[in-house]
């Protein structure tokens, strides 16, 4: 006898009950600490804050810790929370050159005022396994010592674009409207300006905004990058306090800045000039935000007067739309989900097709 | 259950629901209309059901009685956990009886029993735009909904025909609202779009897609065809085997691995009150290539 | 600013909006059907019925237009508390409160536009008196007719004729609602 398949509700908490016990994981190890994942995984922690567009690396190393370290999982509880937070208000634009920063280069200059900083980075390691890690204890630890104490107090760092933009060599950024849209406050909207571009991207998925640059860099819309500069470091966040009547700083949060210098344009009027892609991402997240900077640029063809070479990366209504890793994977694994009924109504379609198909042409013709 | 104070009732913050309500009223305004809306984050993924819940979470109020199904069942694991969350962010009451329901959130299905006055029908809403994927560009489609435009709708629906001899629409089959907005029902079969008239307010929601839209009460719903190609609801060619419905959407169920199958009733409620008043199984409920074993 | 100004929201915010906004809902769903509407309490002549929509609809996030009929300090000190929203030149207003005779012309409204016709003004429309009787209604919302005290029948017919595009209105008295999309067709009865 048919019995339909009932205890749904039975069926999804013993689901849950296991995925916890999976995501502790043996008992006899140490259970992870938020304050461990936070310090150990600082750059897992900066990519879910990045993307889930939320600044808080305890939050984030709690959503990387249940999400047993899936990090689009992680990004989707911190972007879940974040609906729930009301809006108290809006601090002043941060200013990334008064930026204290940990890390600056720039691929432009060989030196420039406040010097390259390589910083923490991994970009002349070896990619050798340090077996070393293996080991577990203070062996393990003894070797970072003082990288960072005792170092001279930063100088100023003033922008490379500033400098060229001192001699007309760049294209002036002119400012933007006085209030940016809020894409997590109004639905999106294309043709999209530029401030909701630079949202979008900032928020978007690291692999996708990366795989998008890397096709401007293969000849889809090439625009011929220079890492004019790199930042990340911390920046100040200043917020009107009304019953103050003037600014406080509330807080400092790192973020990392790119500013490429792209190829130029210019015209009989115009003289040539460099243009510009821009890249802000929570944390230390350079991949990301060199990636936007390419991408954000790629999609300025039409205020630079630019052909449409009909590349993916030029296209902001495909590019925005398909950035966003929480409405992606969202949608694609939703196909998981019972789809019987369209699926049943399919199948008679294509029976009754294939009955009509199956027909004597004497009849067919009647 | 007790309320989870952490959040907000019906966990939307009060400036999101008023958000929701405020392009809600305008889709009641503009029958078949997708009002854009700022479609927050749910606490389940997208795709399962975030524009209905966020429809749903602006409607409840604590006196409504709530009502989930997912492909018609009210036991598919969906319909569950968002059951689920309302009882523990709202307190609402829950039913699996259309009738008791005073609102209805559904994927895939319309109830069988006719919906009256006073109940809310929302919908979960994958893709909204009926035009999506003919022209994949919003900025484009939103054109040809200003111009009222539809001219590649019945281009395709017409290219069917001469391919197959019949519109290959089965499902999310386009529907002209009140002679102006061509609309998507959301993924029900084409067996339920006759139902789309009804007195019951129906609410639509896309949450990926940022969309809203409805249809009021008595509306009228006209499904895509031609003179010489009438629309045709369709289903199974067969009666319920458990409760002997001819008239009712049929889910075809594989009960071994020699082609027998048997078909019941996608709508579970319907079919268990149908059985609880004595309605018998159809006779010769199964069929080719052979029949069910019971 | 007044006590009356700290007065009158809602006790309970997350209930009362949504008894309120499920009423305004179902009273634009089906046009000449007659709703309690209360919970919120405004300075006069604002009724109850008025001021509950506004504590239901607006916030900081909609422009409001305040015809002469409902501008005061106490107003817009009660709106200051409550709502938060920006008052605005009626072309701006996303919401517009007041009778009938001071939201002349209606014509300053946004109705949308082709791309957009959800961009346009709501009226909430005090009356002195709102019943299920004159002008004939059909139309979406409407199984066969229906009848609504409507203040004059010629700009919403023309208000109609431009469908999809027109604002919509809300009609209060008291602690009652009516409403009125612009989707109706109306005749004098």
């Amino acid at each position: 006898m048919y019995v339909a398949v009932k205890g749904g509700e039975r069926a999804i908490d013993n689901a849950h009950d296991w995925l916890a016990d999976e995501r502790r994981g043996p008992r006899d190890i140490a259970e992870l600490s938020i304050a461990q994942i936070r310090h150990q995984l600082a750059l897992a922690v900066n990519r879910v804050m990045a993307e889930g567009s939320l600044y808080d690396p305890d939050l984030a190393a709690l959503a990387i810790k249940q999400a047993r370290g899936d990090l689009i999982e992680a990004i989707f509880l911190i972007r879940a929370y974040r609906t729930t937070l009301p809006r108290i208000g809006h601090s002043h634009p941060v200013d990334t050159g008064a930026m204290a920063c940990d890390r600056r280069i720039s691929a432009t200059f060989k030196d420039l005022p406040g010097g390259q900083v390589l910083g923490p980075t991994f970009d002349y390691t070896h990619r050798l396994l340090d077996f070393k890690l293996l080991a577990e204890g203070p062996t393990a630890e003894a070797g970072n010592s003082g990288a960072t104490q005792g170092m001279p107090a930063p100088a100023p760092m003033p922008r490379v674009s500033d400098f060229l933009n001192r001699d007309g060599l760049i294209q002036d950024e002119q400012p933007g409207p006085q209030t940016p849209p809020d894409m997590t406050r109004q639905p999106m909207e294309y043709p999209a300006d530029r401030p909701l571009r630079l949202q979008a991207l900032s928020r978007g998925d690291e692999g996708f905004v990366l795989g998008m640059a890397y096709s401007t860099q293969r000849g889809y819309g090439r625009n011929h990058p220079f890492v004019g500069e790199l930042r990340i470091g911390s920046v100040a966040v200043e917020m009107d306090i009304p019953e103050l009547g003037f600014a406080v700083e509330i807080g400092e949060i790192t973020l990392t800045e790119c500013e490429t210098v792209n190829q130029f344009t210019g015209s009989k009027t115009e003289p040539a000039q460099f243009t510009r892609g821009y890249g802000l991402v929570f944390g230390q997240t350079e991949r990301k935000a060199i990636s936007m900077a390419l991408v954000d640029r790629a999609l300025r063809w039409e205020e630079l007067g630019e052909d449409n070479m009909g590349a993916p990366a030029q296209d902001a209504e495909f590019v925005l739309s398909h950035a966003d890793n929480i409405q992606a994977t969202g949608f694609l694994e939703h196909i998981k989900l019972p789809h019987y009924v369209d699926f049943q109504s399919e199948l008679e379609l294509v029976r009754k097709l294939r009955a009509e198909a199956s027909t004597p042409l004497s009849e067919a013709a009647e | 259950m007790t309320q989870d104070t952490h959040y907000n009732f019906a966990y939307l913050d009060e400036q999101t629901k008023r958000m929701i309500r405020r392009a809600l009223l305008k889709a009641m305004a503009i029958p078949g209309y997708q009002v854009p809306f700022a479609s927050r984050e749910m606490p389940m993924p997208y795709g399962w059901g975030t524009g209905g819940v966020q429809v749903s979470a602006a409607c409840l109020t604590p006196s409504d009685t709530l009502k989930v199904i997912d492909q018609g069942a009210d036991d598919t694991t969906n319909a569950v956990s968002i059951r689920k969350f309302f009882e523990k962010t709202a307190q609402v009451a829950t039913t699996e009886s259309t009738r008791a329901a005073s609102l209805i959130q559904t994927r895939h299905r319309i109830p069988e029993e006719p919906l009256r006055e006073g109940q809310i029908l929302v919908y979960q809403v994958p893709i909204p735009e009926p035009l999506r994927f003919l022209e994949p560009r919003e900025t484009e489609t939103r054109k040809m909904h200003a111009l009222q435009d539809y001219g590649l709708m019945h281009v395709k629906l017409y290219e069917d025909i001469a391919r197959h001899g019949n519109i290959a629409t089965s499902y999310a089959y386009p529907v002209k609202v009140q002679g102006r907005y061509v609309m998507d029902p959301s993924p029900i079969p084409k067996f339920d779009n006759p139902k789309l008239r009804m007195a019951a307010i129906q609410l639509f929601g896309a949450g990926r897609e940022q969309r809203i839209y409805a249809i009021p009460p008595y509306t009228d719903v006209v499904s895509l065809d031609f003179e010489d190609h009438p629309f045709e609801p369709s289903k199974a060619n067969h009666a319920c085997s458990l409760c002997g419905a001819d008239h009712t959407y049929l889910d075809e169920v594989i009960v071994d691995d020699r082609g027998g199958r048997m078909f019941v009733c996608s709508d579970t409620d319907y079919c268990a009150t149908r059985q609880a008043t004595g309605a018998a199984p159809a006779q010769t409920a199964t069929s080719q290539p052979q029949e069910a074993q019971p | 600013m007044q006590n009356t100004a700290l007065t009158g929201g809602f006790e309970n915010a997350p209930v009362q909006s949504a008894i309120a906004f499920r009423a305004c809902l179902e009273a634009m769903a089906r046009p000449g059907t007659l709703h309690q509407l209360d919970g919120g309490a405004a300075p006069a002549p604002c009724s109850a019925a008025a001021a509950t929509a506004l504590l239901t609809f607006c916030d900081a996030e909609t422009p409001l237009f305040l015809a002469p009929s409902h501008d005061s300090p106490d107003m817009r000190d009660w709106l200051a508390f409550h709502i938060g929203a920006s008052l605005v030149a009626p072309e701006n207003a996303m919401f517009a409160l007041g009778t009938w005779d001071s939201l002349q012309p209606l014509s300053r409204f946004a109705i949308g536009t082709p791309d957009y016709p959800d961009r346009s003004a709501t009226l909430i429309i005090e009356l002195p008196s709102l019943s299920a009787s004159g002008a004939r209604l059909t139309g979406p919302g409407i199984k066969e007719h229906a009848h609504l005290s409507l203040p004059s029948v010629p700009e919403f017919q023309q208000n109609a004729a431009r469908f999809p595009l027109g604002w919509d209105a809300l009609f209060t008295c008291g602690h009652q609602l009516a409403a009125l999309p612009r989707s109706t067709k109306i005749e004098a009865s």
